[in-house]
């Protein structure tokens, strides 16, 4: 009984969980994409990417990921570089730099909603200061470049913070001596971030690019309130089938094309970022 | 020429003085130890020459330049690391080409110094591996080689056999010894091991309590140690120690044996002998023996005089038991006085 069953028992509740409440759901929706009325077909999936609407959502997802993730990134970088050195306030910085994480994804959507609407602050500001006339429509479905542009703040704004604590905590694993002997041997604050910090920092690299490359295939509510349906996206498309055109098995295979997208970016950085056994810290 | 002068040099961390007013000169191409018990300052010192820690107050100079508000690439030094720094993500051949790199030196020359400090080192057949790949010993020789492929004025060693295992380190502390003294660098080594200062020092640092108490040949500061300290920190077994009091003559009573010693004001002194300077029989000290180790070359013998813990060295053959009572004769020429309120030699 004890001893080597121990843990397996443990484990047991976690696991069923997963196996009732993600598992089975996860069958029968993958089961729902590749059926209609009870027989195999793929149907489902011609008819997804049959939708005129398709080539956009797709194109306006991948570029928002390609766009906001980097951004990101880097951000995130110079934020945690500047926390880690930090000796005092650490966690207050931390905590500030956190808040957006605390705020759902809609109503960090409504937030910037509140900021480019048409009597949004930003117009306020800007007829106050006498810069316009009259509000400017920013997110009207003639301004497709302002609603992108908007998004992308928003999702900036909103989930950098998730990339930065990623990387504070993994710069804290870095030992000092490494950045000392880089020191002594004549690299310069800029060549010891090129030449010491990324590459050991590549194990929570590749957690932080994953985690927040899946999230942006994801992206749907922040769009749905700065750009309603002028800024088709994936998930708004997985949306639509299911609820507006009561399509289940369509939007069963829209699903799992974010899914599958999802699990090839993963592949790629964790293939990209890997760390032979004999090369880490 | 690598002439380094430490002067005045002082650091406070807070309320804590790690470092008081610290004056030493090293001369060019000299092998100086540093040598102290943990916490005496003895690292903090070796950092603010490297220029990883800034002097609260005083100055470093090497080669006649002051180097002290320069950054450390800009001082023409190398380092070995105590947990030695090799970097995990990079190649041995990577490692020690690392600062090479950093010069923006051709790439001959890269693969030249890479290839040469590596033979020296005798990792020339590692060159492919990650550290990780790498025992501890290995990484060790890739550290001292990375420090020697920067051709310095100036090596500093922080404690960098700690780590190794005893044998290991008796055999790496040769070979260190052999390479640098045919580098023609000056080296400053810090170490909290006196077997590893007195075998590699041209001079030892003595440092206690962010001070150096002497500065001196290994054999000098063994001989004729400065202060209490120095005799008590230095020597297995240490120095063993005696009250002395005045008495006629000049003299100084010493349990009861009358020394010639040193002039002083003072009605009580201390007496300080080398256990291996005395010898059985004789007029000498009252000893008691309490313990007897017999060590193969030698005996050790720690004795009891008038309640004081006394440790003579004697000939492995001498038929002692415990509980004898001998008569323990210092040489006269091996006896040093300490003044028991300065703790300075007299």
């Amino acid at each position: 009984m004890h001893g080597k069953a121990l843990p397996y028992l443990l484990l047991m509740p976690a696991t069923l969980f997963l196996c009732i409440f993600f598992l089975y759901p996860f069958a029968l929706v993958a089961f729902e994409a590749v059926t209609r009325d009870g027989a195999f077909t793929l149907d489902n999936f011609r008819t997804m990417a049959g939708s005129w609407k398709f080539p956009v959502t797709v194109r306006n997802t991948l570029l928002l990921a390609a766009i906001v993730v980097p951004i990101q990134l880097v951000m995130a970088l110079l934020m945690a570089s500047v926390v880690s050195r930090l000796e005092t306030g650490r966690s207050a910085a931390l905590y500030v730099f956190a808040i957006p994480l605390g705020i759902s994804d809609l109503a960090a959507g409504l937030i910037w909603l509140a900021i480019f609407d048409q009597s949004g602050f930003l117009n306020t500001l800007l007829s106050s200061l006498g810069i316009v006339e009259r509000p400017v429509m920013f997110l009207g479905y003639q301004s497709k470049l302002t609603i992108f542009i908007a998004v992308a703040l928003a999702e900036i704004w909103r989930a950098t913070a998730i990339m930065m604590v990623i990387l504070v905590a993994g710069m804290g694993l870095i030992p000092k001596e490494y950045y000392e002997a880089a020191e002594v041997f004549g690299a310069s604050p800029w060549q010891r971030f090129v030449r010491v910090t990324l590459p050991l920092l590549r194990p929570s690299l590749q957690t932080a690019i994953i985690l927040r490359v899946i999230l942006a295939f994801e992206v749907f509510a922040v769009v749905a309130a700065l750009g309603g349906t002028n800024l088709p996206v994936l998930m708004g498309e997985t949306y639509n089938w299911q609820f507006t055109l009561q399509d289940r098995n369509v939007a069963a295979a829209s699903a799992l094309l974010i899914l599958a997208i999802s699990i090839g970016f993963t592949l790629f950085f964790l293939r990209v970022l890997r760390v032979p056994k004999e090369a880490r810290i | 020429m690598a002439e380094i002068a430490i002067k005045g040099v002082a650091k406070r961390f807070g309320d804590f003085t790690a470092l008081h007013q610290v004056d030493l000169t090293i001369a060019d191409q000299e092998f100086m130890v540093l040598l102290g018990a943990s916490g005496c300052g003895k690292t903090t010192l070796l950092r603010i020459v490297a220029g990883l820690e800034t002097p609260s107050q005083g100055e470093v100079w090497i080669g006649g330049r002051r180097v002290d508000h320069l950054p450390p690439r800009d001082r023409g030094i190398a380092m070995v690391f105590q947990n030695y720094a090799v970097f995990p993500h990079l190649t041995v051949f990577e490692n020690i080409a690392f600062g090479l790199r950093m010069k923006k030196l051709p790439r001959q020359e890269i693969e030249r110094r890479v290839n040469r400090t590596a033979e020296l080192m005798h990792i020339e057949q590692l060159l492919k591996r990650y550290s990780g790949q790498l025992s501890g010993g290995q990484r060790q020789r890739v550290a001292v080689a990375r420090a020697l492929a920067m051709e310095p004025d100036v090596i500093l060693m922080d404690e960098p056999l700690s780590n190794l295992d005893a044998l290991l380190r008796l055999e790496m502390r040769a070979e260190l010894k052999g390479v640098l003294a045919g580098s023609k660098t000056t080296t400053i080594y810090v170490t909290h091991d006196q077997v590893e200062a007195m075998s590699l020092a041209d001079r030892i640092a003595v440092m206690h309590q962010g001070r150096i108490v002497q500065a001196a040949s290994p054999v000098e500061v063994y001989r004729n140690p400065a202060a209490r300290f120095v005799g008590s920190f230095i020597g297995n077994p240490p120095m063993n120690f005696l009250p002395a009091t005045k008495a006629a003559n000049g003299n100084w009573d010493v349990a009861g044996l009358a020394l010639s010693g040193p002039k002083s004001d003072r009605q009580k002194v201390e007496f300080a002998i080398r256990p291996e300077d005395v010898d059985a029989g004789g007029e000498g000290l009252p000893a008691t023996v309490r313990i007897i180790e017999p060590l193969g070359p030698h005996t050790l013998v720690t004795c009891d005089v008038e309640g004081a813990l006394f440790r003579a060295v004697l000939e492995s053959g001498a038929a002692i038991a415990v509980g004898d009572r001998l008569r323990l004769a210092p040489r006269s020429d091996r006896i040093r006085w300490f003044d028991p309120e300065t703790t300075q030699a007299l």
